[in-house]
């Protein structure tokens, strides 16, 4: 596979290699520049969502909703003590009125609004793995002795619209990255028409020595492929650049969501190796265009 | 004599022109020195692409080295083509690459190794008068030199055919006769030289060597005598 990085010095002088002199390298940093970009924001949401889910999926708020302050505490007291009885719930949490008051103040404010709006009692539960949805069901059940004003939801029901969004920002990296390495395949296929037409003639006296298709393709394929691998380490070297900053002030957010944003060391992997995708992309790509042209000359 | 060429009714029409060769039948035999004349535009080029296997007629058969190469599949015709050695009209040296590179393509086509190369290129050099070029790059030689570099490239690779196309038309008189000398020396060790020339005061230089006019497109009676020189299993007889 690797055989054309073996190629002779004298055999490599037949096509003259000016790296870096063309554009072909810079586009190809280009290409593989946003090419990390997309794949990095690609995983990081994927990981985001990986992480979000598994805390949400097996989590649920259990909400009583009374106008009686004192009917609602002690509601809440008497199914907090019902679900810690059972299998399913491994943590249970009344959420303190002062805890419930700073979750809405991003919306109402600070002033006592509790005599005007009678908030409902939070109850934070953590169950032993996602439930079904009989069994959110069953527990519905329950609870309606207990405390008949009380809801269960489900935390991941909150989560869905964001999870779709997230979905679809995923697809969204997903085609770039296609179109990305479309446009690479492109560069490249004019990249080689151009070296052919520039080596027209070496080609064609090679060619009636007894030269092969495969030895001619050889040749430009080495160059390519030195050339893509070039330009993908830079665009790499600079895609890198690029996410360690954003990775840096994303954390200074503070931000539960936002801090879980990150790369682990598999997807710093996966990005390592864009530019080896990129060099046998263009390398094929190379091949595939040098050869069609040989072809059409006898 | 096992025949090395043979055309049979072979014509070639360059997209939807006329003609450009038509009705060509004749047979070359190995060992055989032929001149191939005519006027400019007669066809000569175009008869020695068919030759060195550049082009493939419009009709008629080609038989090479008793194969059919009319039909033969693109990917055997590399194979056929180390066996010919050719002298463009225009050289066609590679401009980048100094003259011992250029004479060693050929040797490094076919898989020669380096250090087996190295001595036939010298020896192929001075064979030509270029010892001292070496390094050289074709666009600081002489058309002349240019032109030994070109026949020092298509004889290194000790051609069962050599096919050359006006190879005197760039040097003055002297070295034309000693090139063809050394086609000759090649020629009495077993290769079939066909020269394509103009110039009819180079006939008499090669005594017995077979003479081939187009006219127009189409092959005039052959004069001269055929020569067979003899094959290395009759010397040692």
């Amino acid at each position: 596979m690797f055989k054309f990085f073996v190629i002779p010095g004298h055999d490599r002088r037949l096509i003259p290699e000016g790296r870096l002199s063309g554009p072909m390298p810079w586009v190809i940093a280009i290409m593989i520049f946003l090419t990390v970009l997309a794949t990095a924001a690609g995983l990081a949401m994927t990981r985001a969502m990986g992480d979000v889910s598994d805390e949400l999926s097996s989590r649920a708020t259990v909400q009583i909703i009374e106008a009686n302050p004192q009917t609602r505490s002690s509601q809440a007291q008497a199914a907090a003590r019902q679900l810690r009885a059972m299998p399913l719930i491994n943590e249970v949490r009344v959420l303190p009125p002062a805890e419930i008051k700073a979750l809405i103040e991003p919306w109402l404010g600070t002033q006592d609004l509790e005599d005007d709006i009678p908030l409902p009692a939070l109850i934070d539960v953590k169950m032993v793995r996602a439930a079904t949805d009989a069994e959110y069901q069953s527990l519905r059940s329950a609870l309606q002795s207990t405390a008949p004003g009380a809801r269960i939801e489900p935390s991941s029901g909150y989560i869905a619209p964001v999870f779709s969004l997230v979905r679809s920002f995923q697809w969204i990296a997903f085609g770039l990255v296609t179109l990305l390495a479309l446009a690479t395949g492109a560069a490249v296929i004019i990249s080689a028409r151009s070296a052919l037409n520039t080596h027209t003639e070496t080609i064609a006296v090679v060619h009636l020595l007894g030269g092969t298709d495969q030895q001619i393709s050889r040749l430009f394929q080495r160059r390519i492929a030195l050339d893509a691998l070039l330009g993908g380490l830079i665009g790499l070297i600079g895609g890198a650049v690029i996410i360690w900053l954003i990775s840096g002030q994303l954390s200074a957010l503070g931000s539960g969501l936002v801090q879980s944003v990150g790369l682990d060391w598999w997807s710093w992997l996966i990005i390592a190796v864009i530019p080896i995708l990129g060099m046998f992309l263009a390398m094929v790509t190379a091949k595939l265009t040098v050869i069609g042209a040989l072809k059409k000359i006898l | 004599m096992d025949e090395i060429v043979r055309f049979e009714n072979v014509g070639l029409r360059y997209g939807a022109g006329a003609e450009t060769l038509a009705d060509l039948n004749f047979t070359l035999y190995p060992g055989s020195f032929y001149f191939l004349t005519g006027a400019s535009g007669a066809g000569k080029t175009s008869l020695l692409k068919l030759l060195y296997l550049s082009q493939r007629p419009s009709r008629g058969v080609i038989r090479l080295f008793g194969e059919d190469a009319v039909t033969m599949p693109r990917e055997r015709l590399p194979g056929f083509r180390r066996r010919i050695g050719v002298v463009f009209q225009d050289f066609r040296l590679v401009p980048h690459l100094s003259a011992f590179d250029n004479i060693a393509l050929p040797l490094r086509v076919a898989g020669v190794r380096e250090k087996d190369l190295e001595t036939p290129v010298a020896e192929m050099l001075d064979w030509v008068g270029l010892g001292d070029r070496a390094s050289a790059r074709p666009a600081t030689l002489s058309g002349g030199e240019q032109q030994r570099v070109a026949i020092a490239r298509a004889v290194i690779g000790r051609p069962e055919i050599l096919v050359a196309d006006e190879p005197t038309g760039n040097v003055d008189p002297e070295m034309a006769i000693r090139l063809l000398q050394l086609f000759e020396a090649l020629n009495t060790l077993g290769t079939t030289i066909v020269v394509a020339t103009h110039d009819i005061h180079l006939l008499s230089k090669i005594p017995g060597a077979q003479m081939m006019r187009l006219e127009k497109g189409m092959l005039a009676d052959p004069t001269g005598s055929l020569r067979h020189p003899p094959r290395p299993a009759d010397q040692m007889q």
